[in-house]
């Protein structure tokens, strides 16, 4: 995957990426108002394929699923920050929008192209030259990420238990 | 090696629930799930589109509950939509623990007793570990998790590090669990995830159910995935007393970290010498004293949420309330947590002093602190708030400033229309 990389900075928020009192829209109206009080430019700037880089303990705050839906709605295709709220963790891989823990996010600036290998989990910055070598995601992890997320693995191992059942 | 090491309750529970004799720090297992509960905003609506897809249901309809609390009473054609769906969802299913209206999910699960020591549950809603004040692993999970988790009844988790907080001494008057965790996201942050904290020390001990739920609501503000407190005769007796007793207390009380258990981190506080506590906009970690804000003058005061309008916490309201007004140019609000803290508040007189005191009572549900409902913040607003979260515009506009303390703090702050330290008010009693 290649894009440019959207910084932004630590504690970043669920209620930044998915504004509260605007849960009751649907996830493609809601996505346009992430990040609005932050980047009110972020919405309409991002582009398919591009990357967040962030600081540490990013997606704190509630549990809505929103939060990390708005960024892949947008196009966002992979978080790489110094750390991870737990649960936006989690939510990010059941819809199959990748995370990754990376120290060096100093050294990426505003705007640097970006191409990163998901399977190998290396990551290169085309601005700079630079190069990171990221801890790739546990098996069962990649799994649900390769698969798109949590509910296409479901579907599939239903029809593998439907299908046994037939076979019976 | 690290079998011989004794067990943490953490990993006594996951262990359990994995099948799986020793679990090691960092580990990925798969757990059964004992009791999995959602809310309105978070379940039914998210998992009904999928469960038609995957033509499949609950996978114990026993084991689920749905409680209605994020958009309660519906306040507009969408938000009474997305109640009527969880009705409708309930009713299909067969869900025979389902909550419409009656409070926040948080609190009125532990009132009917469903939190049971031991557990391993999983919770659609950042604030579930609440329940870890009952001895069970009660973890916050969203939407897609809970999905998988009531289709099939498991989940992976990564066996968390076990932080041990170890409170000592008598709190002094006026300061109360809320000013402790206040000050704990400060000092231990909240950069914490898989992380699972357990609560211990004479000051747990000596704390009644209702205060111990406040140290385990907001382990979630340390980012903390539990806030475990071993179970103890105070929590048989709440149980008991719910008509819900647990089978064996002895059994029961060997749910305790072992003496022996390998902490991750420890980190101990003297309690007896703390005073009230006020975090500034917009991080709970932003934490001082409370005497150091009498400059700060407010528009709003709101006394609710999971965190911060318990029987307690009303207790606490009425106390400083009693006999005294509310500020002109101030507004006190009081959404309490449940309709049984609203009916216990209006039967022993609690409710009285509150009102008498100019306060305006809002329905129970989780409201303006999940900037839903009813007393959201406009431009420029200044409110001080019992809630657990005070990240810029959560409580309504992104330019409304809101400070957290105690209920006590909330109340002396609403008679003065400014941050008051609440002793004052509290010093003749």
């Amino acid at each position: 995957m290649m894009g440019k990389a959207f910084l932004l900075g630590d504690d970043i928020d669920t209620g930044q990426l998915a504004p509260g009192h605007l849960l009751k829209l649907g996830e493609d109206e809601l996505a346009t108002h992430c990040l609005e009080t932050l980047r009110p430019d972020f919405a309409s700037q991002a582009k398919p394929g591009d990357f967040v880089v962030a600081g540490k303990n990013f997606g704190q705050g509630s549990s809505r699923e929103q939060a990390a839906i708005s960024l892949k709605v947008l196009g966002i295709s992979a978080i790489f920050a110094n750390s991870f709220a737990r649960i936006f963790f989690r939510n990010a891989i059941n819809i199959g929008l990748p995370v990754f823990e990376l120290e060096q996010t100093h050294s990426i600036t505003e705007g640097d192209d970006l191409a990163f290998d998901l399977p190998t989990g290396r990551l290169e910055n085309l601005s700079s030259g630079e190069k990171y070598q990221l801890q790739v995601l546990p098996d069962y992890l990649m799994q649900i990420v390769s698969a798109g997320g949590l509910v296409p693995l479901l579907e599939r191992e239903m029809a593998r238990r439907q299908d046994a059942l037939i076979g019976q | 090696m690290q079998s011989s090491r004794g067990k943490t309750i953490v990993e006594k529970i996951v262990g359990r629930a994995a099948g799986v004799d020793a679990v090691r720090k960092g580990q990925i297992v798969t757990a059964n799930v004992d009791f999995a509960f959602a809310h309105d905003s978070s379940g039914p609506r998210r998992w009904q589109p999928h469960l038609d897809r995957l033509g499949v249901g609950l996978w114990d309809p026993e084991k689920v509950a749905i409680v209605t609390d994020h958009f309660v009473p519906a306040v507009d054609a969408q938000s009474a939509e997305i109640l009527r769906l969880s009705r409708e969802f309930a009713q299909a299913q067969k869900v025979s623990s389902f909550f419409d209206m009656i409070g926040i999910a948080h609190l009125v699960l532990p009132e009917k007793g469903l939190i049971r020591p031991g557990a391993f549950v999983a919770g659609g809603d950042s604030h579930s570990p609440t329940g870890g004040a009952f001895g069970a692993y009660v973890a916050g999970y969203g939407a897609t998790d809970m999905l998988g988790i009531v289709v099939t009844g498991q989940t992976w988790i990564r066996v968390p590090d076990t932080y041990r907080i170890e409170l000592n001494g008598a709190l002094p008057k006026g300061v109360v669990a809320k000013d402790i965790m206040l000050i704990l996201c400060r000092e231990v942050g909240m950069d914490n995830a898989f992380t699972a904290f357990e609560f211990a020390g004479s000051t747990v001990e000596s704390m009644q159910m209702f205060e111990r739920m406040v140290l385990s609501n907001m382990a979630t503000e340390l980012g903390g995935e539990a806030g475990i407190i071993a179970p103890d005769q105070t929590t048989c007796d709440f149980l008991r007393e719910r008509a819900k007793p647990v089978d064996d207390e002895q059994k029961v009380m060997e749910l305790a970290s072992d003496p022996d258990a390998d902490y991750s981190s420890n980190f101990t506080l003297d309690v007896g010498a703390l005073v009230p506590q006020v975090a500034a906009p917009h991080s709970p970690a932003n934490t001082r004293n409370a005497n150091g804000f009498s400059d700060v003058r407010i528009d709003q005061a709101y006394i609710g949420a999971c965190v911060g309008a318990k029987p307690s916490d009303l207790l606490m309201a009425a106390e400083v309330l009693k006999g005294r007004k509310v500020a002109d140019g101030t507004r006190l609000l009081i959404a309490p947590a449940s309709t049984e803290t609203m009916n216990g508040a209006a039967a022993d007189g609690t409710l009285a002093a509150l009102t008498d005191a100019g306060s305006i009572i809002l329905p129970s549900g989780c409201g303006a602190c999940a900037g839903m409902g009813a007393g959201l913040l406009a431009e420029g607003d200044v409110c001080i708030s019992s809630t657990n979260r005070n990240f810029q515009g959560r409580m309504g506009h992104s330019g409304s400033r809101v400070y957290l303390s105690s209920p006590y703090t909330v109340a002396a702050s609403a008679i003065t229309g400014r941050i008051t330290d609440p002793r004052e008010f509290l010093s003749e009693s």
